[in-house]
């Protein structure tokens, strides 16, 4: 009989012995593997390359009650690093092949799997887990799982409940750099409070695609943006699949004539694909390793057996091994988890259409597709939605009016809906003079 | 419908397709290269076989794994390559299916013999390896495994999870990188020596004769050299000072012209793009230290047939800045985007490019003639690539010299080092120091610290008897609290999955770096704290 000789030996020794590093509340016992088993229900977001790593790591570390949620399909370039899936797997959904791999391999474990969208779910589903990590490479579906659990945050005589904190944990991956980062919602820095650190995608100028190109970029963007929609290759109705070989292959062909026309070199397939599909590259080794950093902080929080960290993690293997660990701090004024009005400043002059692109391209909101609805006199009127498409015809005309002509005063109240958050914002129209 | 048939050679074959997203990083040379490698993994614990994860996923070529225990179910509990089924099966075996699964490209095999068996009996063992991954050795084995290794000199990393701590060591004698991918680079655009063809073509244009079209798509690159003239003429030098560079910004600024006719845009984009880039334009071209140092190296070395290609490109690089290149290093031949009008824009980056291939082939031949003065020796495959690569990164090359774990145990610890960050009580430091504790306290007692559940009281003051001596030995003080001591013992040798997990992925790749020879790996220790989510790395 070998000492400590069962299965959960080496976590236990975490658990059931004190030391000077744990959490306060901290109480060695040997409950605390069984509520880590029999009571944690945590929620992963995302089975691709962090998502693999979670459920493995998150079952290797006693949880057992593992959900996770992915609307893909497993795809041949995802065998390089998506461990649990195999080639024989592929155009299945990674939720379930995942869910079923781990169920197999660690035994006890139960993951449940979802081949959903997060928003195909509401309130209610979210709240009954305890810990939500996510391993996603969207930044809109973070921003709106961040938002999801912000709503549900309970605030008593402008107090914050504590059982309503779901704490979040977040992973993020792009070659050989990643972050991991901790949030407790309402108490520190949320998803939304360090929008800066996402900068907007940047696009090539259209007049630099149209008119003077010069790096094979150009080249197929310009087909990609304008010669596709005009030649219509496979018939006017097909959308450029990133996917479909056929498709890349015939912009790669027009790109290269087009490049060769300017003396351009450096059109390849594979920088056709990296284009038209904005491919981040991805390895391994660092999902592996941010995913595990983003395991040891759920563990912590589940069990307190260690303070978790204080609250953003950034990693690079380049150049050695760097890391930097630093506290983000909370917006006092963060559009999604302060509780201070927001105010949205415009002339009588702007155009409807002016506010909407203030809302999209200022770093601070950097929304998608925000529909706009104002109080005017007690009523709800909308001002713009983006659907259904009857609604957004008869809208359409409003983009153009200023917001004098529409009615809009100084004070009143503009709610805004947008994909990156499952709730609607409330700004205070600040008239500028 | 058009046809679409075009080329279908162009399509990606299935395996360029798996390893897409890698070969954007590492590219398909780096791949070939991690395809030949043959990795040595010594026991499959939790570290071990999460560091061969991410080596067989991207394709390593092959795997050996030495393991002569026997899955326990602690193996169960934290390593994802046993199942429930194998306890009591070979290790080492199990392990090995299990991690192929993930690959079917990569071959592998297992030894189930004792290491020091094989140390003992089989000198020429790892004579085949690229790379030797080690984890959960004694210490006395594993000083024997780092002299061997040291000696016949192949790569080894060591990997380990202790608790909520993680150690990584990269022990090699000597690493050259080339490809070093830099994350942020000073573009290279010699405005302070520009080259023949680039100054004769920059002086054909003349700025004020341009229509507004053409005046708003001038390069920015002409647009200082042009502005770097007038000032050098005003005040006999470059801008250098923060001042002066200011200064000089707004003189790019006056350049400007005013809108046109009331439409397109207020501002020339290609002027706005040069004032932004004057801090890092206007550098001096200069060659980075470290560079230097391994050019004052190469230079020293006279070559024989056992001389690495590297050191021949650098002892030719270095004859070039010291003749043709007149102190600089050869032109890069790339350049950043700058908003201009194709012809241009095309024009002065083809400058560039033949200016870059002129100097590679000065020194391609140079390193001609010294492969010939050796004799029939290896040739150097595909020299001509090899040598463009070479000064293409040139500003960026880098070169490793490690120390064995042996020296560092027995000989000489970098001891300023060690004292100089005991002083911070928030070095990560500190866990090295108990990591080296707890490997004396094994080799007194035969068992880890704390690793018997009755025993962690007494191990605490043995443990701290343990570190006491070792601080005593390197001159320090006892200035280690006794909360670290406290926490060594309640992991009682540990190995939690998540954080092996974590040293996993570091350690695989490290590997990768050692067998692409691409980016730059870890000289030599680097240490992982888990409670704090932080890292450092030391060179002791
Ligand atoms: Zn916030």
């Amino acid at each position: 009989m070998l000492p400590w000789g069962e299965r959960w030996g080496e976590v236990r020794k975490l658990l059931e012995r004190p030391g000077p590093f744990t959490h306060p509340d901290f109480e060695p016992s040997p409950d605390t593997l069984k509520m880590l088993q029999e009571n944690m229900k945590v929620l992963v977001i995302g089975a691709g390359g962090l998502g693999c790593e979670l459920l493995k790591d998150l079952a290797l570390m006693g949880f057992t009650k593992l959900h996770v949620i992915d609307m893909d399909t497993i795809d041949l370039s995802n065998l390089n690093r998506q461990f649990l899936f195999r080639k024989k797997d592929i155009g299945e959904s990674k939720a379930k092949v995942a869910a079923e791999f781990v169920n197999h391999r660690v035994k006890g474990c139960h993951v449940t799997y979802y081949y959903n969208k997060i928003q195909d779910f509401g309130e209610d589903f979210y709240r009954s887990f305890h810990l939500v990590v996510c391993g996603l490479d969207s930044i809109v579906a973070r921003r709106w799982i961040n938002g999801m659990l912000l709503s549900l945050l309970c605030y008593e005589d402008g107090m914050l409940e504590q059982n309503s904190v779901i704490p979040l944990v977040d992973g993020g991956t792009e070659g050989f750099k990643g972050n991991a980062r901790v949030v407790l919602p309402g108490l520190t820095a949320c998803i939304e409070c360090t929008l800066d650190l996402f900068p907007p995608q940047v696009n090539f100028p259209l007049c630099t695609i149209a008119h003077t190109p010069r790096l094979p970029e150009h080249c197929i963007e310009y087909v990609r943006i304008l010669l596709w929609p005009k030649e219509n290759p496979f018939s006017s109705e097909t959308a450029i699949d990133g996917d479909d070989p056929q498709h890349i292959n015939w912009i790669f062909e027009k790109a290269q004539k087009r490049a060769a026309e300017y003396g351009i070199s450096g059109v390849t397939y594979r920088l056709t694909q990296g284009v038209v599909k904005r491919i981040i590259p991805a390895v391994a080794s660092t999902n592996a390793v941010i995913a595990a950093a983003c395991a040891t902080e759920a563990f912590k929080l589940a069990t307190s057996a260690c303070t978790p960290m204080n609250n953003y993690f950034v990693f690079n293997d380049t150049d050695g091994i760097y890391t930097y660990t630093y506290e983000q701090e909370k917006k006092e004024d963060c559009v999604a988890c302060s509780q201070v009005p927001q105010e949205l400043e415009m002339k009588l002059s702007d155009k409807l259409q002016d506010v909407i692109t203030t809302l999209a391209e200022s770093l601070q909101y950097q929304m998608k597709k925000p529909g706009l609805t104002a109080m005017i006199a007690g009523k709800t009127k909308s001002l713009y939605l983006h659907s259904p498409a009857s609604i957004e015809e008869k809208l359409r005309p409003n983009l153009k009016k200023t917001i004098e002509e529409l009615g809009l005063q100084d004070g009143m109240e503009l709610a805004v809906a947008d994909v990156t958050s499952p709730n609607t914002v409330l700004f205070r129209i600040k008239i500028k003079t | 419908m058009e046809s679409s048939g075009g080329t279908p050679s162009c399509e990606l074959t299935d395996k360029a397709k798996k390893y897409d997203r890698q070969l954007r990083l590492w590219g398909d040379h780096g791949q070939v290269a991690l395809e030949s490698g043959h990795v040595c993994l010594i026991n499959a614990s939790a570290s071990g076989t999460e560091t061969l994860k991410s080596l067989v996923l991207p394709g390593l070529g092959s795997v050996t794994i030495i393991d002569d225990t026997k899955v326990t179910p602690q193996d169960v509990g934290n390593n994802f390559f046993v199942e429930s089924e194998s306890v009591g099966s070979a290790r080492g075996e199990v392990t090995l299916r299990l991690l192929l699964e993930l690959n079917p490209e990569v071959r592998g095999t297992f030894v189930e013999q004792p290491l020091t068996e094989i140390l003992d009996n089989q000198p020429d063992f790892f004579t085949p390896f690229s790379c030797v991954v080690a984890t959960c050795l004694p210490e006395c084995t594993l000083l024997t495994l780092s002299k061997v290794l040291w000696e016949a000199k192949i790569p080894l990393v060591v990997v380990r999870t202790y608790g909520m701590i993680g150690y990584l060591r990269v022990q090699m004698e000597e690493h050259t990188v080339v490809e070093s991918h830099p994350d942020n680079e000073m573009p290279d655009l010699r405005l302070d020596r520009p080259f023949p063809a680039l100054q004769k073509y920059i002086d054909s244009l003349d700025l004020d004769s341009m229509d507004h079209r053409e005046h708003s798509h001038v390069p920015y690159v002409v647009i200082l050299y042009k502005v770097l003239q007038r000032w050098i003429q005003e005040h006999g030098a470059a801008p250098a000072s923060y001042k002066e560079r200011k200064a000089f910004a707004e003189m790019v600024r006056e350049g400007m012209r005013e809108k046109e006719s009331g439409r397109g845009d207020t501002i020339e984009e290609n002027f706005e793009e040069g004032i932004k880039a004057v801090n890092t334009a206007l550098l001096p071209t200069t060659i980075p230290s470290v560079v230097q140092s391994i050019l004052n190296e190469a230079s020293s070395i006279t070559p024989s047939p056992t001389t690495k290609p590297f050191w021949i490109m650098a002892r030719a690089l270095h004859e070039f800045i010291t003749s043709e290149g007149r102190g600089a290093l050869p032109v890069r031949g790339t350049i950043p985007d700058m908003t201009a009008d194709s012809e241009k824009y095309i024009k002065v980056q083809n400058l560039y490019r033949e200016q870059a291939a002129q100097d590679a082939d000065w020194v391609l031949r140079r390193v001609q003639e010294h492969s010939q003065q050796l004799g029939p020796r290896k040739v150097i495959s595909s020299l001509e690539s090899s040598v463009k690569t070479f000064c293409k990164n040139a500003h960026a090359l880098r070169v490793i010299k490690g120390k064995s774990i042996a020296e560092e145990y027995k000989g000489s610890i970098n001891l300023s080092e060690i004292g100089s960050h005991l002083e911070n009580p928030d070095s990560e430091l500190v866990w090295y120091v108990m990591l080296r504790a707890v490997d004396q306290f094994q080799s007194e007692f035969r068992a880890y610290p704390g690793y018997f559940q009755d025993q962690v009281e007494t191990d605490i003051v043995r443990l701290k008897v343990c570190v006491n001596k070792l601080l005593a030995d390197w001159g320090c003080g006892p200035i280690i609290k006794d909360d670290f001591i406290h926490e060594m013992c309640r992991y009682g040798a540990a190995e939690v999955h998540s954080v092996a997990a974590y040293m996993g992925g570091c350690a695989a790749h490290e590997v990768i770096k050692v067998v692409t020879g691409q980016y730059v790996p870890v000289n030599h220790t680097h240490i992982y704290s888990a409670i704090t989510a932080t890292s450092a790395t030391f060179s002791l």
